[in-house]
């Protein structure tokens, strides 16, 4: 049996084992990824395309479903005072709460997250022009993501004005128990000889302008990374380029203080 | 016969595993008390969910571990007639296995790692749980060393001899432990430990579910090798029969090898990270796999019914009623048949891409793999036990009536625990629940099956209890002369064998060649394709 060699040609274990299960793979692997494939496929698409398909690598389903670049066009949403006036504001904030649920797992069942370094806004007495208008540049594709873009898809106009009532009249929450700060200058009075317009002048506290969001109580990282998608130009959704011209000329560490302030309150 | 200090050695192996398993056992029937409609809900399921993952731990990787290792060592000594090399080295790995189920166990004990034996990333606990599992695991590769180093040894020594069965099945046991816990080794030092350990915030989950699935399926095999070895090499013996094929041994635990690891997408069916033609191919691979369990059933049945025929048993099935029924060994061959025929068909539905949909994630699975794993698997680790206790005591094991008991308290409970299970599984019941309302008028009809599975894994209990008092006892009767400890001998001894069926270089390199074409592709696209990775969920942190 010693002079017997494992690895050799006149070994038929060695071409019936590894033979039989080749077959075997082979055999499986035609049915799986072409025979299968094949029967399921649509008009016209190519044996590459559903092989691909079959081995988990599609080659075009995600571009097509998910733009990952917002259109050339700016938003086409115009708000003015009177977008959000609803003929029954009870009713429609009644309907939102229902339709909430469904965004509940991330944006938690009272519209507010404790964790600072979230990455997902608070929407709790969020001004409801700011949330109606995120939602419709979700569906036209001018906000990009990849989570809220399918999570909208469904929604009526009707639903996303419903949406927007509920979370406005919920109370805002503030970070209990933080003793006021200072708000940094670039908060308070912006950056006048850099084009910077003070933030308090639209985003709440002092004054608030229709379709700017409040930021009072809005996690820090959450707000830092939207200030630097606006300067780098990832996001696109801000008529005339507004919060772009603002956040390309702060500086990271404006950036970040403004982020913290904003997170603290 | 065996050495004074292997005696010990596995011993220590056998005590420390049965320990761990009557410790697993409590608490897997306190989680069936509670959320049985025996008692109000608990309020706080993340205790529930903490004991289930030290169920799990302990069941899962210390228990069959240490018991595969202590059987192993005992093996390599008493077949291959050789003294076992490298002791040392064999307690450095149990105290490695030691250590890492302490480690393990206090942060869970604590609350911070309830994140259950497969882990579920994105849930992330604290790094130690995972750090004991690498440790349990590392011990358990020093013992896959040991045996390779000790087969070597001997081959040497013994030229052209044919390597005796128990060892053969025992070195392909090792060999595929060896492979199968690097799938999870991958994804515990490089995936989430460094997630544990705060150096990464985001981890790929898909990616992680595929590693884990590469050991989630084999382990399963890995556990089964000590049954599957008793089948073959003690169980004829115990009952006064023989073996009715040698060859028929070694292809089986050859096909285990090359088989059972490179299948486990089919723990993934509804996973969408992986493509359906390598669900299919898993599929197809999981078929195959049963063809050694078949191959032991017909084997395994020829040789109890020669066993009969040498007693006087007559006719076709008339020769059933000559074998030993009040022998402890035969009691768990037939019972371990009974719940590997139910739990084997079972499974042939779970591997059906199609029926899985119906199953996925319900209690069936659970009482699945009860059955096979605690069931069938774990019944031949208490013959296997009683078997060798007199030779690791030198003292007669003498409650036969106590062993017989025990044995019937397993099967019953078992059959009682696990049948309800997948009944309830099949009207829809998920699995990995801490809490079911049973006033809810849909749940209301599962009440009286949850309340049968309590009382299966009552019996289950008292089984365990049972099993250690009598070892327990074993050790406290007079020391006796023992006879030189047999294997069973086959029909036909192998004199000569074709060296495929005596060494292991083609088939693990079949084993490494199927797992690159079956996983080659889902982990190297996962690995590829970016942006997939998402935050990690700490589980025992402070809200």
């Amino acid at each position: 049996m010693s002079e017997q060699r494992l690895f050799s040609r006149k070994n038929p274990w060695l071409w019936g084992s590894v033979g039989l299960v080749a077959a075997v793979a082979i055999v499986a692997m035609l049915i799986g990824f072409v025979w299968m494939p094949y029967s399921q496929s649509k008009k016209g698409e190519s044996l590459w395309t559903f092989i691909c398909r079959a081995a988990g690598t599609p080659l075009s389903a995600g571009p097509t479903l998910i733009p990952t670049t917002p259109p050339a066009r700016p938003s086409n949403v115009i708000v003015t005072a009177q977008t959000m006036s609803a003929d029954n504001p009870e009713q429609s904030i009644g309907r939102g709460g229902t339709l909430a649920l469904r965004c509940s797992m991330c944006h938690s069942t009272q519209g507010k997250l404790p964790l600072a370094q979230s990455t997902i806004p608070n929407l709790a007495g969020q001004n409801s022009l700011a949330i109606y208008k995120q939602l419709r540049d979700y569906k036209s594709g001018h906000r990009v993501s990849a989570i809220m873009q399918p999570m909208v898809e469904s929604l009526s106009d009707q639903d996303m004005r419903d949406l927007a009532a509920y979370y406005a009249s919920l109370p805002v929450i503030r970070h209990g128990g933080t003793p006021a700060v200072k708000a940094p200058a670039i908060v308070d009075n912006g950056a006048p000889m850099r084009n910077i317009g003070a933030c308090v002048t639209c985003h709440g506290e002092v004054a608030t302008k229709a379709g700017a969001p409040y930021l009072v109580g809005q996690p820090q990282a959450y707000l830092r990374t939207q200030l630097m998608n606006f300067a780098n130009g990832t996001r696109k959704n801000d008529i005339n380029e507004q919060m772009r011209n603002v956040a390309r000329n702060m500086t990271p560490a404006e950036i970040g203080l403004a982020a913290q302030y904003y997170g603290s309150q | 016969m065996l050495n004074e200090d292997t005696r010990k050695l596995i011993l220590a192996h056998f005590w420390v595993a049965f320990i761990a398993f009557v410790a697993a056992l409590a608490l897997g029937e306190w989680q069936m008390y509670i959320r049985s409609p025996l008692h109000s809900w608990i309020q706080n399921p993340e205790l529930y969910y903490r004991s289930v993952t030290a169920h799990g731990s302990a069941m899962g990787y210390v228990f069959p571990t240490l018991v595969a290792m202590g059987f192993g060592y005992a093996i390599s000594e008493l077949s291959l007639k050789q003294p076992l090399i490298g002791r040392r080295w064999a307690w450095a790995g149990l105290g490695l296995a030691i250590v890492g189920t302490l480690t393990a166990m206090i942060p869970v004990s604590m609350g911070l790692a309830s994140v259950l034996y497969t882990f579920y990333p994105p849930m992330v606990g604290n790094p130690f749980y995972y750090i004991g599992i690498v440790l349990v695991v590392v011990g358990s590769w020093i013992w896959v060393a040991l045996m390779s180093i000790n087969l070597h040894a001997w081959k040497k020594a013994n030229p052209g001899v044919p390597i005796p069965l128990p060892m053969f099945a025992n070195v392909a046991a090792a060999y595929l432990w060896g492979w199968t816990s690097v799938g999870a080794a991958i994804e515990l030092l490089f995936q989430i430990i460094p997630a544990a350990l705060g150096l990464k915030t985001t981890i790929d989950a898909g990616l992680a579910r595929v590693f884990f699935s590469w050991t989630l399926h084999a382990i399963v095999y890995f556990w089964l090798m000590p049954a599957y070895i008793a089948f073959y090499t003690l169980v004829p013996r115990a009952i006064g029969g023989r073996l009715y094929s040698d060859s028929m041994g070694r292809m089986a635990f050859i096909l285990f090898l090359v088989f059972s690891m490179p299948i486990g997408i089919h723990h993934l069916f509804q996973d969408p990270q992986v493509g359906a033609g390598f669900k299919f191919l898993h599929a197809v691979f999981t078929g195959m796999v049963s063809i050694p369990t078949l191959l032991t059933v017909f084997t395994i049945t020829a040789s109890v019914e020669i066993a009969a025929r040498l007693r006087g048993g007559k006719g076709a099935l008339g020769w059933l009623k000559a074998l030993p029924w009040s022998n402890p060994m035969m009691l768990a061959v037939a019972f371990s048949f009974i719940m590997l025929g139910f739990g084997g068909a079972g499974g042939l539905i779970n591997m059906s891409y199609q029926l899985d949909f119906t199953v996925h994630n319900t209690q069936w699975i659970t009482g699945h793999f009860h059955l096979i794993f605690g069931g069938a698997i774990v019944i031949m680790y208490f013959a296997l036990a009683y078997d060798l206790w007199p030779h690791l005591t030198g003292k007669a094991l003498k409650d036969i009536f106590l062993v017989k008991l025990q044995l019937w308290l397993w099967f019953v409970g078992m059959m009682a625990l696990t049948f309800p299970w997948h009944w309830v599984g099949i009207l829809g019941m998920p699995r990995r629940m801490a809490y079911f309302d049973y006033s809810n008028p849909a749940i209301a009809p599962e009440a009286f099956a949850v309340i049968m599975s309590f009382f299966g894994g009552l019996l289950l209990l008292v089984s365990g209890i049972l099993f250690v008092v009598v070892l327990a006892r074993g050790h406290l009767t007079e020391k006796i002369t023992l006879p030189e400890f047999r294997f069973s001998q086959a029909v036909h001894e192998p004199s000569r064998l074709p060296i495929a069926l005596n060494s292991f270089g083609l088939w693990l390199a079949l084993m490494i060649g199927l797992t690159v074409v079956n996983y080659g592709l889902p982990i190297s696209q996962l690995l590829a394709v970016k942006q997939t990775s998402v935050p990690v969920v700490p589980i025992g942190a402070a809200r």
